[in-house]
């Protein structure tokens, strides 16, 4: 199991350490700053083996965790607790800083003690820390034996994530259904590889131990429903989707998806993640990137990239920024667009074109000259692909939420008490066009 | 409220003022003084001097303040073990506080105090921490097992701890039942015989029940355990296989790789046949994708698996080569990963789109990739037989950018892809040999030069381009002087009127020239077999050769079953079995043992670290510096390349060519087309085999040494051989000092003088310490003695014996060669006395496969003589034993390069032979050390 933790700053000196195993010894510390945080090359791997000792890191802006272990441990554990320690820290104090992280010093050393024991993780849900790390340890005392037991009970018990009694004068829930849509295309407008990751992100302001139950147009579901009726699923058919992969928050029962598909659960309070998901198949691609790169010479390139967006004209895309490289010699750049901003960003290495609104089935285009200082640099330019950023209201996978209903036996409120709100919003993930 | 300021105090004197606040009257001075501690302690520097002081302050309402107490007692405990007792009251105390969270606390921390007096007060209330009401204690208490097992493995199980442990499986409480498991594997880990986790048909039901329920850590310690046990048939498997599935839409990715370990070891007993069999098969893909959407660092060890995964089951991910193609911004560990899944994938159905994946790769900028890239397409040349064209086409337009490391790779490559479609591409050669320039690494000067050789009779100026690689013959790398002298032959063979004397210099530049003896060895079988019989040589050097396999760099199989039982494992993110890089004192299983060299006291040492190495060849763990055996042991792994560089291999250079001589005159007499160069006079009268004759002759030599340690001297090198210098001797050792004692005698007519003697490079490292003195000439028919005192500090390099030395002795007439064994005796030193501990602890250490018994016969003595007989030759008995009659000796001993033996030599009464076992971390020795005991003993 993990051995120790180590937080360094970008210097590499030591903000946090934290051993838990004996077969650590104090050298570790220093065996990762030097072999790692102050090894000249780039970091080859996440995992570092040094003198038979293994490290596995992660960076937060210039900020290096490290947990560390002598013993052949589950390396997805550590990673993935290592971004959950991310989170817990985001969650207690804001974004993690140097100067965060020695400000809150003593409640980092608290938490470490908690969340982790002789190595192994304990529960790490920050609804239930926050119940009993609280940086007043005053508070502790005056706890009555009742509130003690319901704060164990909630670290320990099977709906670690919420606490009981919880009340709202009005009940309300928000749906995000965020997308962002990946592509490679080939020069020629081939589609190499497409595919969307979703996330249905929830936020529930819910009185009580609600039971909810979430429905979308998922296409084994729809089938299997619309097998009664053979009406409905040619009508259902075209808008359900095919769903490659899911993957689900704690709370969702996963023996009850297995079985029949029905995502139910006991949300916890606040925002979190239901469900994260992936499609490959029928795609809408929002935009499509036609590049044009001429060579005039040893000293010029010509430019021309034409985007169109492909989705219904009542639509408005937002956001929209067109990275065009240029080569690490490139001299100077004329540019002319016909609609927004582009300019050529020397210390980026790159044209970048921006447009604030663009509507469905419209097309724009922007053509550039690029001067090149001539060299003997036999290093061939790499061609890095164009890349596109926007923001569309609309799930470019076609996931549609059908329900979300909620029922509280205990409380007397009922599904239609509850305000529900849905939004989509498509976003571009790597969408890039080799050029 | 910030805490930072205490990280900037820095003054002198800053311990003794912090003394003054802990002793502060005012609490909140207290908890800002223990807050700058913590800080200190954090930063590195030590103030375990304030022990009493922030030990003082634990008795305390303030839970802040007690966890800062505490976070200090875990750290400095151990350093001040008397001090620490002081805080067992309050530990105690705190055990029976009404407050849970402080109940829990107290027993966690205990735990982590490993001083063995605490440890003992600690069973009480950590007995009663088990069984407590509340499942947060006993969550804590069930660590706490584990915890207090590493420190004392006994007590835990006289207090009988691990069957209130085992009883907490069936606990009410999920996370409860989750840490039990934990706690248990950890102690079943070090107990391997034991059945601890008694794994059954019931307790995997309720270890099932208690998956659903339990936090995502929890349940990966559950799939964890799980993964350890076998099912009874496949009907069992089955049904597991079908409550572990849900798990693999769990948003952890260590519970989905947890998860896909189950399901890949259950599935090896499920029959193809079964329907379910598919449906899993199927099921399995998925979550593996999705594992591609995680962090660059969890993709790694996502990719590191499914690497094992593709190897073990390919069907699993045939379809879904597209995740695997390397997105512009990915890290590039995650980059080198997925080029190498990509191939593995590669088939005909998707051969275009991986080759058109593959060249923009090579366009890209890390070299590393782009090599990768080069020798991928090469890999899909040979394992795709329809795209085999295409490939080389590709390669083609890539030497074409005359970007070096790319034309480098491409022509490494292309070697492979002329092996596997001979006579089919040979007329890209003319644009390979325009290259032939700009290579600069021996791989790529190595493929190239096999070309030229290979295809000898269709490159005009096969022989010019070879020869202009000869000039700087000793500059090469093995690698390419091994392959200049092959393609040279072939050449000879293939056109043998015009390039004699290119085969004559070449191998006159393998065998005399060089210190490598692969080199000088496969020099000379070619030159003998040109000699002997030309049409013989053609069939052998040009014989048709074997095929290559498609698949290079496959895990080994039995390895690869062993890396699936690890997935997600650090093993399966290393490709190495847990042995490879777990310490082993700590009792860990091995499923195989092999043998391995444990190095405790320099395992932290930076220096011995290697630094951020390509996750594709992941760091071998190399033995630490101060394991002198690695040395020994480097000789066996490491290619052929010259030895460790020490202070006298400039001396040594001299003895380069100290075999030349002697096996040049094997070759003198026979009918060789031309003979070689003059530089070496040929030995024609000698009797053929004579070099080797002399081997066998000392060989039988050994086995009948006599006297008392020192054999008496015998003939090493008769006067036939050596033009009239007989030279006869022996070795011994005295004081720690080893010396070759000769008898020189002048049997020829003419008087000798200008005596000189050189070692060639051996086991051990033996060097003459003086120069060889004989003060007088040598008049005919004079015998002189000289006693010749040897060092151990000369170059090494592992002979067959390991015992073997070769000699050149020169005299005003000639050079000659002999050698000879010497008896391993001489290099045990006087220090080899082990303590009796480090004696047990060892001998348990060394594997037992490295134990080797032999059987000494007619040797009818008692312990006692025999122990002071080896006293006197610095085989030190260590301990002595009766059992039930016979006589143990436990002996050590350690040789110059400071390898221990360790012997056990049991004689019985009124038996003349006896039985030695002997433990070596290099098993090679025991054989010489062996025949030592004999000499010793018999005299």
């Amino acid at each position: 199991m993990i051995g120790g933790l180590f937080i360094y700053n970008h210097k590499g000196e030591v903000l946090i350490s934290r051993v838990y195993r004996d077969d650590i010894g104090r050298n570790a510390v220093d065996a990762f700053r030097v072999n790692v945080i102050h090894a000249r090359q780039q970091v080859r791997s996440p995992v570092t083996n040094i003198a038979r000792t293994s490290f596995f890191h992660v960076k937060r802006s210039n900020i290096w965790l490290a947990a560390v272990t002598k013993q052949n441990v589950n390396a997805a554990m550590v990673f993935e607790f290592l971004y959950k320690m991310c989170d817990v820290m985001a969650a207690y104090f804001g974004k993690i800083s140097e100067e965060n992280i020695k400000s809150n010093f003593v409640l980092i050393y608290e938490l470490l003690d908690e969340i982790l024991d002789f190595g192994y993780p304990q529960n790490s849900e920050t609804g239930a820390l926050k119940t009993f790390i609280t940086q007043q340890g005053i508070k502790s005392q005056h706890q009555t034996k009742e509130e003690q037991s319901q704060i164990t009970s909630q670290v320990t018990g099977q709906i670690g994530w919420r606490r009981e009694g919880i009340k709202y004068r009005r009940n309300e829930l928000f749906l995000d259904v965020l997308e962002s849509v990946n592509l490679l295309m080939s020069p020629q407008g081939q589609v190499l590889s497409a595919h969307v990751s979703g996330r249905v992100v929830m936020k529930s302001y819910l009185s009580g131990m609600p039971e909810c139950k979430f429905g979308m147009n998922d296409k084994i579901v729809i089938e299997k429903q619309g097998k009664g009726t053979a009406d409905e699923t040619s009508k259902s058919g075209k808008q359900s989707i095919a769903i490659d992969d899911c993957t689900f928050h704690q709370c969702v029962r996963l023996s009850k998806f297995d079985s029949e598909r029905s995502i139910s659960f006991i949300p916890p309070d606040g925002e979190f993640e239901l469900m994260r998901y992936r499609t490959t198949k029928d795609i809408i691609l929002p935009f499509r990137v036609i590049p044009l790169v001429r060579e005039v010479g040893r000293t010029k390139l010509e430019v021309k990239v034409v985007i169109k967006s492909n989705f219904k004209p009542s639509l408005l895309a937002q956001k929209i920024e067109v990275r065009i490289p240029t080569p690490l010699n490139t001299s100077g750049v004329q540019v002319i667009c016909m609609k927004g901003k582009a300019k050529y960003k020397a210390s980026e290495n790159a044209i970048v074109w921006k447009i604030k609104r663009m509507a469905g089935m419209k097309e724009s285009q922007i053509s550039a000259e690029i001067e090149l200082l001539p060299t003997n640099d036999k290093k061939k330019w790499a061609r890095p692909p164009i890349s596109m950023n926007f923001e569309v209201p609309f799930a470019p996978s076609g996931l549609k939420v059908r329900y979300l209903k909620v029922f509280e036996p205990k409380l007397n409120y009922s599904d239609h008490d509850v305000i529900k709100w849905v939004r989509y919003i498509g976003r571009s993930g790597i969408y890039e066009t080799r050029c | 409220m910030t805490d930072s300021k205490y990280f900037t105090t820095t003054k002198k004197g800053e311990i003794f003022e912090l003394k003054a606040e802990l002793n502060s009257d005012k609490k909140e001075k207290k908890k800002e003084a223990v807050k700058k501690v913590i800080a200190s302690m954090t930063t590195g520097k030590d103030v375990s001097a304030l022990f009493p002081d922030v030990v003082n302050c634990m008795q305390t309402d303030n839970l802040e303040l007690k966890k800062l107490v505490y976070l200090y007692l875990m750290n400095y405990a151990k350093s001040q073990p008397d001090m620490a007792i002081m805080a067992v009251n309050t530990f105690v105390k705190d055990c029976e506080d009404p407050n849970p969270l402080i109940r829990a606390l107290a027993v966690r921390t205990m735990g982590c105090i490993r001083v063995d007096k605490i440890t003992e007060y600690l069973c009480e209330p950590l007995r009663k921490c088990l069984k407590d009401e509340d499942p947060y204690v006993r969550k804590t208490a069930a660590v706490c097992v584990a915890k207090l097992h590493d420190i004392n493995a006994q007590l835990v199980e006289d207090q009988g701890f691990l069957d209130t442990l085992k009883d907490l499986i069936s606990d009410s409480n999920p996370m409860v039942v989750a840490n039990a498991v934990a706690a248990l594997s950890e102690i079943a880990e070090s107990h391997p015989s034991s059945n601890l986790l008694d794994l059954n048909p019931q307790s995997i039901n309720k270890l099932l029940t208690a998956l659903n329920e339990c936090t995502e850590w929890g349940q990966i310690f559950i799939l964890d355990c799980l993964a350890n046990y076998t099912p009874k048939d496949d009907r069992e498997a089955q049904s597991i296989c079908e409550r572990v599935t849900p798990r693999l839409s769990h948003a952890n990715s260590a519970v989905v790789l947890s998860a896909v370990k189950v399901l890949m070891k259950f599935m090896e007993m499920l029959s193809k046949d079964l329907d379910y069999y598919g449906t899993l098969l199927k099921k399995l893909a998925p979550p593996l994708v999705t594992l591609l959407s995680a962090e660059p660092e969890l993709q790694y060890v996502a990719l590191r698996n499914i690497n094992l995964i593709v190897q073990k089951r390919p069907e699993i991910l045939k379809h879904e080569m597209k995740v695997f193609f390397v997105k512009y911004n990915d890290p590039i560990y995650v980059k080198l990963e997925k080029l190498d899944i990509m191939i593995r994938l590669a088939s005909q159905a998707n051969i275009a789109q991986v080759l058109a994946e593959l060249k923009e790769y090579a366009t890209e900028v890390d070299v590393d990739f782009v090599r990768k890239a080069v020798r991928a397409i090469g890999r899909c040349a040979i394992k795709v037989e329809q795209s085999a064209e295409r490939c080389v086409s590709t390669l083609l337009d890539l030497i074409q950018t005359k970007v070096n490391y790319v034309v480098q790779e491409a022509i490494v490559v292309i070697k492979d892809i002329f092996r596997k479609y001979p006579n089919k591409y040979e007329s890209v050669i003319a644009t390979l040999c325009e290259n032939l320039d700009s290579l600069d690494e021996p791989e790529a000067r190595a493929a190239m030069i096999w070309i030229v050789g290979e295809y000898a009779e269709r490159i005009d100026n096969a022989d010019e381009l070879l020869e202009s690689f000869l000039e700087g013959f000793h500059d090469e790398s093995t690698q390419v002087q091994l392959q200049l002298l092959t393609a040279i032959v072939k050449l000879f063979l293939k056109k043998p009127t015009e390039t004699q004397e290119l085969v004559q210099q070449v191998l006159s530049l393998a065998t005399q020239d060089s210190d490598n003896p692969d080199l000088r060895d496969r020099g000379y079988i070619y030159w003998r077999l040109l000699s002997t019989d030309p049409v013989a040589a053609k069939e052998v050097v040009l014989a048709e050769k074997p095929l290559i396999s498609e698949e290079t760099d496959l895990i080994e199989p039995t390895l690869l079953d062993e890396l699936i039982c690890y997935i997600g494992t650090l093993a399966s993110v290393y490709h190495k079995p847990p042995s490879a890089f777990v310490e082993g004192g700590r009792g860990v299983v091995h499923k195989s043992l092999p043998p391995r060299t444990a190095s405790s006291e320099s395992a932290e040492s930076p220096e011995t670290a290697p630094t951020g190495a390509p996750p594709g060849e992941q760091p071998d763990v190399i033995p630490a510096q101060g394991d002198l055996l690695g040395d020994l042991l480097n000789l066996d792994l490491g290619p052929p390349v010259s030895g460790p560089p020490l202070a006298t291999s400039s001396v040594q250079m001299g003895a380069v060519d100290l075999l030349g001589g002697g096996l040049d005159s094997l070759i003198g007499g026979t009918n060789f087309v031309a003979p070689p160069t003059a530089a070496v006079p040929a030995n024609l009268g000698a009797p053929i085999g004579s070099g080797l004759s002399d081997l066998f002759d000392l060989t039988s030599g050994v086995g009948t040494l006599s006297g008392s340690y020192v054999a008496p001297k015998a003939v090493w090198l008769p006067a036939m051989k050596a033009k009239g210098l007989e030279i006869s001797g022996t070795f011994t050792r005295q004081v720690g000092s080893i010396s070759m004692d000769l008898q020189l005698t002048n049997k020829a007519l003419q008087v000798m003088t200008d005596f000189a003697i050189q070692f060639n490079r051996n086991s051990f490292g033996l060097a003459p310490a003086a120069p060889l003195q004989v003060h007088a000439p040598l008049s005919p028919n004079q015998t002189v003695e000289i006693s010749l005192p040897l060092s151990t500090v000369g170059s090494v390099m592992k002979m067959e014996p390991l015992n073997n030395l070769q000699v050149a002795v020169k005299n005003n007439i000639d050079v000659f060669y002999f050698s000879t064994l010497y008896p391993l005796h001489i290099l045990f030193v006087e220090d080899g006395k082990m303590d009796r501990q480090m004696f047990l602890a060892t001998w348990k250490d060394i594997p037992n496969e490295n134990e080797a018994q032999f059987q000494i016969r007619d040797c009818p003595l008692n312990a006692e003589a025999a122990s002071s007989k080896l006293q006197s030759s610095n085989i030190f008995t260590v301990a002595k034993r009766n059992v039930e009659g016979q006589d143990m000796l436990y002996q050590s001993l350690k040789l110059t390069n400071g390898i221990w033996v360790l012997a056990e030599l049991r004689i019985q009464p009124g038996n003349p032979s006896c039985t030695l076992s002997l433990k070596c971390r290099a098993p090679e020795v025991s054989q010489h050390v062996y025949q030592a005991y004999e000499t010793i003993l018999k005299n």
